[in-house]
């Protein structure tokens, strides 16, 4: 991989902290209330960011470390901070995530819980939550790194290693949309197949409108459902860039023998074949129809746009999963993906695009890995994309500032409304993405036309 | 009602007239609370962070200065280097040796690229462990350079927001005095505490250039470095966000003798006070700011009142609560609602003073719940008990409102809407309208039971999804 130009400074950077990360997967737990244990601040900024994405209450409690707490230690902190939450919350599971400041001063967690566990459970009339922690230095990682660990986390913690052996399927889907979580459940049901989403936050993070308010929404992945993981036949994990340390999937087959099958995010047609591919395999029967149309419909779409795709170049940056598949999307289209740029560096990112664009001529993209959109900006001004493909952090400086159109995938989207309900993933979500595209061109073209065509 | 009250935060909440005043405040925020707080570090940056002109660089891991990228509405009339996120990114090497040299490479470098005229330097919690001398290499740096490069003591757990007000306030406070003062009108002031949101200090500035009044700082909305340099050459300060600025006030009124007066924008009452303050302030200067002061409120308010009348009529007997970052922005909103014939059952301050909240008590309706440092559990308790039709906050506060059904304006840096002056005041009238007026609410669960079965029913076995 090219390393771009070594600056020291950020300027606007292209990945968020690890607290982050870990806050929002344990959203997706049933009963569960995200805890960082740090100063107050990041609970607060975390919460406005995850806010203006999902448009959703997302309380996170902290252990609101001050000064002396710093010095001599956050345990009382914390350990106060937890009874309040669970008396308040009565949450069935507490999601703890350390930040900087905690991992500095050398809080022991484990050692905190344990005490906690001991120490506070006749105050909790007997009634212990589950607490699971993972360790999530915001100097060690992008929030990636922080969602995969703590989804690890959930699965090694709750895993109960005497779990019945069950014919269900354990899903990790990775960082996708609450509308991704939901198409991907539903996939699951028309091939018959039992499935555990983890995390499963497509209701707690898109709640319906309801006649309380929901101190903890409802939804989420059923505890019991993650303690029975090590009984299922088989785990899925989607990422093409998970670190062998913070993978989930790997986790419960080192431990508990569960086989693992390792795939991209089903973004685009082979990705997503992948994972019907898998399916077809450990449901014994073809596809429901209804995909096998969904797959010929995008097909058709992909030949009756062709000619308004090709050639154009694209750049696509965030989260590094979903940049792989949406490169790989590009390429299988007919867009040439010209710079892929991420702001993380799990040191696997070359290799997955390699592995996705090979098998098409002509020059592979640059990838970028550990960027931030200073050095995006800069090599996009070379290559001319006709298209920008990512986050609302590339508006301004990337898309607004050489009029190219935008198209908003991944996360954050908060200059945009529904970004919990976009797409991405299987035969329906490449034609939604493919409908965006399209349109996105034809309306870039009819706008700089000089005579404005009323019919393209 | 659930008791969602925590015992240790019974003291921070009073009810108008139900017992005589009493209530704690400026008291960290109670662990696992869910407090609507952020830190120290916050404070600084929501300070400091409109002057365009300066570099503002974040020392430490990614997160605080991704979080505080490019979120406030806060506009200049020139350049946009406040816009961008600087940060020097510290990685688990810098943590064990030290960030002091990343940091001091991270700002030649960047001051060599944009050419600011100074550089605010943050430290956050993580520098306040590893104990990094941010002193040192900011003077080292500023003598390399010739620009001030100034530290912002502002590690995010060493006390609340407020500290972080301070910090910023001695960070600029190093500027003031090293600028040319020569040349300015004996009619002039520095705008302080008010952060150019939505464009609104020009609404302000428009109206002091019509009284004939010079502003000499913004500060520090649509700011630059320059004009906090000469900033003591004004013959008045003008402070609005009195929790975020007022230390400055109170240094400059030490060191160079310039008054000061508290003022709010928001609101007709308020607004035309703050006019006719500094108007009887330069009365004796020049006697006809008076009567161009009284012409222009006129002019303002004879526009104004009829569009508000016709509002009102769908407002009347409506019920808000309020949940602001400082006290003082909530004084100027109970008066508003009052134009708009509508009733503040619930007001609330991340920050406020014990003489705020006692203000408060004061001007408040029997019955009305004051609440510092509140959080979603109490917020939604609050709103449900009053049955309020809407409640005025930030984006951390939207969510609450809208689950519960109820009509939200936002009222906070983000806010893409101009609500300061009289423009502003028929701003905010519209956006009240337009949210309690919805008919969505007739909808909502709450008013209306759905003629299909709740969602956590299940019912047909058809082709349902299974797990």
């Amino acid at each position: 991989m090219k390393k771009a130009e070594p600056f020291v400074s950020t300027t606007n950077a292209c990945k968020m902290c690890t607290p982050l990360g870990a806050a929002v997967a344990f959203k997706g737990l049933e009963g569960c209330v995200p805890f960082l244990h740090g100063s107050q601040g990041c609970a607060t900024y975390m919460r406005r960011y995850i806010i203006s994405h999902f448009r959703e209450p997302m309380d996170i409690a902290s252990s609101s470390l001050g000064e002396k707490d710093a010095v001599y230690g956050g345990k009382a902190n914390l350990m106060q901070g937890m009874l309040n939450v669970i008396g308040k919350y009565k949450a069935q599971a507490v999601g703890i995530a350390t930040t900087c400041l905690t991992e500095t001063i050398g809080d022991d967690v484990s050692q905190i819980l344990h005490e906690f566990k001991k120490e506070c459970l006749a105050e909790l009339n007997g009634d212990m939550p589950a607490l699971i922690h993972v360790s999530t230095p915001s100097y060690g990682g992008s929030h990636m790194e922080g969602f995969h660990a703590a989804v690890r986390s959930m699965a090694d913690q709750l895993a109960d290693p005497a779990a019945a052996k069950h014919n269900g399927v354990n899903l990790f889907p990775g960082f996708v949309s609450a509308e991704d979580i939901r198409h991907l459940q539903d996939i699951f049901a028309h091939f018959g197949l039992s499935v555990t989403v983890l995390p499963d936050y497509s209701e707690t993070l898109d709640g319906p409108a309801l006649e309380d308010y929901q101190n903890i929404p409802g939804g989420g992945t059923p505890l019991d459902a993650v303690r029975a993981m090590p009984g299922a036949r088989v785990s899925i994990e989607c990422g093409r860039t998970i670190k062998a340390g913070l993978s989930a999937g790997k986790v419960l087959q080192e431990k508990h023998g569960v086989a693992l099958h390792s795939l991209g995010l089903p973004i685009g047609l082979r990705e997503s074949d992948a994972l019907f591919a898998t399916l077809e395999s450990l449901a014994g029967c073809a596809a429901p129809r209804r995909y096998a149309l969904e797959r010929g419909q995008l097909l058709d779409a992909m030949v009756d746009g062709h000619k308004y795709v090709a050639g154009k170049k694209a750049v696509v940056y965030g989260e590094e999963d979903l940049v792989v598949g949406m490169t790989s999307f590009l390429s299988e289209i007919g867009i040439k993906p010209v710079l892929v740029a991420t702001g993380g560096e799990s040191g696997l990112l070359n290799e997955a695009v390699s592995v996705v664009t090979e098998e098409f001529p002509g020059e592979p993209p640059q990838v970028r890995d550990g960027v931030d959109f200073y050095q995006i900006v800069a090599e996009a001004e070379a290559l001319e994309p006709d298209l920008v493909i990512g986050n609302s952090k590339g508006y301004r400086e990337l898309a607004r500032a050489r009029n190219i159109p935008l198209i908003r995938v991944g996360f954050p989207i908060h200059d945009r409304f529904g970004s919990q309900r976009v797409l991405h993933v299987g035969y329906r979500g490449a034609l939604n993405l493919y409908d965006m595209i399209v349109n996105a061109l034809i309306e870039k073209k009819q706008d700089d036309s000089p005579v404005g065509y009323g019919y393209i | 009602m659930e008791p969602v009250i925590f015992e240790e935060r019974k003291t921070q909440i009073h009810r108008k007239g139900a017992e005589p005043f009493s209530i704690s405040c400026n008291k960290s925020s109670l662990a696992g609370a869910v407090s609507q707080r952020a830190c120290v570090f916050c404070g600084s940056r929501v300070v400091l962070y409109p002057i365009a002109d300066a570099l503002h660089l974040v020392h430490g891991p990614i997160g605080c200065a991704v979080y505080t990228w490019d979120i406030r509405g806060a506009m200049s009339s020139g350049p946009e280097l406040h816009r961008l996120s600087f940060s020097t990114d510290l990685r688990e090497k810098d943590v064990i040796f030290g960030g002091e040299k990343k940091l001091y490479q991270a700002l030649v470098e960047l001051i060599d690229r944009h050419g600011p005229n100074a550089a605010f330097v943050y430290s956050t919690c993580i520098v306040g462990i590893i104990g990094d001398d941010l002193k040192a290499v900011c003077k080292k740096v500023e003598a390399e350079k010739g620009i001030p490069v100034i530290p912002v003591q502002s590690e995010g757990f060493k006390g609340n927001k407020r500290e972080g007000y301070l910090a910023a306030c001695q960070a600029m406070f190093t500027l003031v005095g090293t600028g040319d003062t020569s040349a300015i009108s004996p009619l002039s002031v520095n705008i302080l505490g008010d952060f150019n949101l939505a464009g609104e200090i020009w609404i302000i500035q428009d109206y002091l250039k019509r009284m004939g009044v010079e502003v000499v700082a913004n500060i520090t909305g649509d700011g630059r470095v320059e004009e906090v340099r000469r900033a003591h050459g004004a013959a008045l300060n003008l402070v609005q966000c009195s929790g975020a600025t007022m230390d400055l006030a109170k240094m400059m009124k030490e060191k160079y003798g310039i008054p000061f007066k508290k003022v709010s924008y928001f609101g007709i009452e308020d607004m035309s006070d703050a006019l006719y303050e500094v108007a009887r302030f330069f009365e004796d200067k020049d006697p006809d700011i008076m009567v161009r002061t009284q012409d222009l409120v006129r002019e303002e308010l004879t526009a104004l009142y009829p569009k508000l009348q016709t509002l009102r009529k769908d407002l009347e007997g409506k019920k808000a609560a309020i949940y602001v970052g400082g006290a003082f922005k909530a004084f100027s909103l109970i008066k508003s609602f009052r134009h708009l014939g509508m009733d503040v059952v619930m007001v609330g301050s991340q920050t406020g003073t014990e003489e705020d909240y006692q203000e408060l008590a004061e001007i408040t309706d029997e019955g009305t719940i004051i609440v510092d440092d509140t959080n979603p559990l109490e917020l939604s308790a609050f709103i449900k008990e009053k049955d309020v039709d809407i409640f005025v906050g930030g984006v951390k506060e939207r969510p609450i409102a809208y689950k519960l059904g109820v009509g939200f304006c936002d009222h906070n840096h983000e806010r893409k809407e101009a609500l300061e002056g009289f423009l502003g005041m028929y701003n905010f009238a519209k956006e009240v309208h337009a949210t309690v007026t919805s008919p969505v609410w007739n909808f909502t669960p709450r008013r209306r039971k759905s003629p299909i079965a709740a969602p956590d029913v299940a019912v047909c076995a058809g082709e349902e999804r299974t797990s």
